[in-house]
């Protein structure tokens, strides 16, 4: 988003991964972690595939990816039921290799006896490699400048479209990775994993300050905004509230940090 | 003595356009336009809107190639894939309104796509560096900077212009295209903008200034070169002609 784009495929990718690492391991009896890489592989094709067509045909990635969420989620359904005539897959925790995965990416750590998924740990490591990379990094520059202004990025000698096309497969990456996790937690795919997560990951960089136009944005404030959504979602069942009003709350909180950002883009932004 | 002959032919920083003609589908663009521009004095290029300004700048600085004529540098071919290639040349180009982005801090426009850096398989940009040239570059200019970390945005109009051209220097530019400079900006940060232009003379810069204000320009340049309809209607040293007289060829 900092970048001045939006993929909308994220969670038909986080469905995908899931049900491919499945079926390659329960169905084609491959081990996991070969399944997995193999499914990266895939997943990292989708993104770029998502990343060329944006920038070749210069549409919004809005349109473009909302395509993908769309044939990503459909072929995911087709061909886990053509091959095991489910939407629902189970079976992995017998599969070789599940243990590895299943303590890299699910375990849990007891830290004064209370359960803390081992998932955390790499939240923050993402969030700190996300930090150093935007606000450190040439590279960093250049996603701010690319989506900041493409035209005065581009005049500067700087490579937009590829600095486009690796953001698509970086977040066709973090959704590889989300898919992990759960099939290892949940020892098993659904079709529909992932849905609507495209619209969790917008409201989170939203309420973390990013712009919508691009150019603005951090990874600390995408984290305070799932925080916020996290935070939200459990309080307020155990606030005694219906469950049904969080919905509500983050619509009101979505558009409040969109009117704030752009009370500050205009600020700032004066050209 | 061939030493010598050819030691006397080495220019520098010069910029020769013979016969260039550049067709944009049926409509052409420029028809035989001809011109030289040399080190430490600044160009005029005066023309309505569409008259081919923006076309001749563009060939230039490496946008576009000419269908026809040649285009040296340095007694040089030249022919530059992309804005890129010129700037390594030394040929740099201020664009109006893509000057910079204002909401990115100073320094990070500063070094834009040129980003100084520390390590360089982790790529991790230096940011004191950067922070301490862009303010020692910029006081070269005039500009005092308390805070480069501020967004850009925040500079004046003018400063933001010449934060622009400073970088363009820094960054080892010989030949500077500067397009309407000043045509935002109101009186007195135009006049500072006019008064770093003039200085570049002194530092052997040959400059190339796209204008639509005739008074100011005339009391810029060294050469004006009037452009009419994409023809080459007139060139002028300063002193074979007047402000007045620059507009009424435009005018005709």
């Amino acid at each position: 988003m900092i970048s001045g784009e939006f993929d909308l495929s994220v969670g038909s990718l986080i469905g995908f991964s899931s049900m491919s690492v499945t079926l390659l391991t329960v169905e084609a009896n491959m081990s996991m972690p070969v399944a997995s890489i193999l499914t990266l592989a895939m997943v990292m094709f989708i993104g770029y595939c998502n990343g060329i067509t944006v920038v070749k045909s210069g549409l919004p990635s809005f349109i473009i990816t909302l395509g993908s969420l769309f044939m990503v989620r459909g072929v995911t359904i087709a061909v886990s039921k053509m091959v095991t005539g489910r939407t629902q897959l189970g079976g992995l925790e017998e599969s070789k290799g599940y243990n590895i995965m299943s303590s890299l990416f699910s375990n849990s750590l007891t830290i004064s006896e209370t359960d803390f998924p081992i998932s955390i740990l790499w939240w923050v490591l993402f969030g700190v490699l996300g930090y150093l990379l935007l606000k450190h990094t040439q590279t960093g520059n250049w996603i701010f400048a690319t989506g900041a202004s493409k035209e005065s990025a581009k005049l500067m000698g700087i490579p937009v479209d590829r600095v486009k096309i690796s953001l698509f497969m970086l977040t066709a990456f973090c959704a590889w990775f989300i898919a992990i996790t759960q099939v290892t937690t949940f020892g098993g795919a659904d079709v529909l994993r992932g849905e609507q997560k495209e619209f969790i990951a917008i409201i989170a960089a939203v309420i973390g300050g990013t712009l919508l136009t691009g150019g603005y944005g951090s990874i600390i404030g995408a984290m305070i905004g799932a925080l916020i959504f996290g935070i939200v979602k459990q309080g307020i069942i155990f606030a005694g509230a219906d469950a049904d009003w969080f919905q509500v709350f983050m619509g009101v909180m979505l558009i409040s940090a969109v009117l704030v950002n752009g009370v500050f883009r205009k600020k700032y932004a004066h050209s | 003595m061939g030493f010598l002959g050819k030691n006397m032919r080495t220019v520098n920083n010069q910029i020769v356009l013979k016969n260039i003609y550049k067709n944009f589908g049926n409509i052409s663009a420029l028809k035989d336009v001809s011109m030289v521009t040399d080190a430490g004095k600044v160009h005029c290029i005066l023309g309505d809107n569409g008259a081919g300004k923006s076309t001749l700048v563009n060939i230039i600085s490496g946008v576009f190639h000419s269908d026809k004529g040649e285009y040296r540098v340095n007694d040089k071919l030249a022919r530059f894939a992309n804005p890129r290639e010129a700037i390594d040349a030394g040929i740099s180009t201020v664009y109006q309104n893509l000057a910079i982005i204002p909401i990115m801090n100073i320094y990070r426009n500063f070094f834009l796509g040129n980003e100084p850096i520390n390590n360089k398989y982790l790529n991790i940009i230096d940011k004191q560096l950067a922070i301490d040239t862009t303010i020692r570059e910029l006081k070269k200019f005039d500009i005092k900077i308390d805070d480069p970390k501020r967004s850009a945005g925040t500079l004046s109009g003018g400063e933001r212009q010449i934060l622009a051209i400073a970088r363009a220097l820094y960054f080892g530019a010989k030949i500077l295209i500067l397009d309407e400079p000043t045509s935002a900006l109101g009186v007195r940060e135009s006049n500072k903008v006019v008064e770093q232009i003039i200085q570049l003379k002194e530092q052997n810069i040959n400059v190339i200034l796209v204008s639509h204000n005739i008074d100011q320009a005339f009391m810029l340049g060294d050469k004006f070169f009037i452009i009419k309809n994409g023809e080459m209607a007139g060139q002028f040293d300063k002193l074979e002609t007047s402000a007045n007289s620059l507009r009424t060829i435009l005018e005709k």
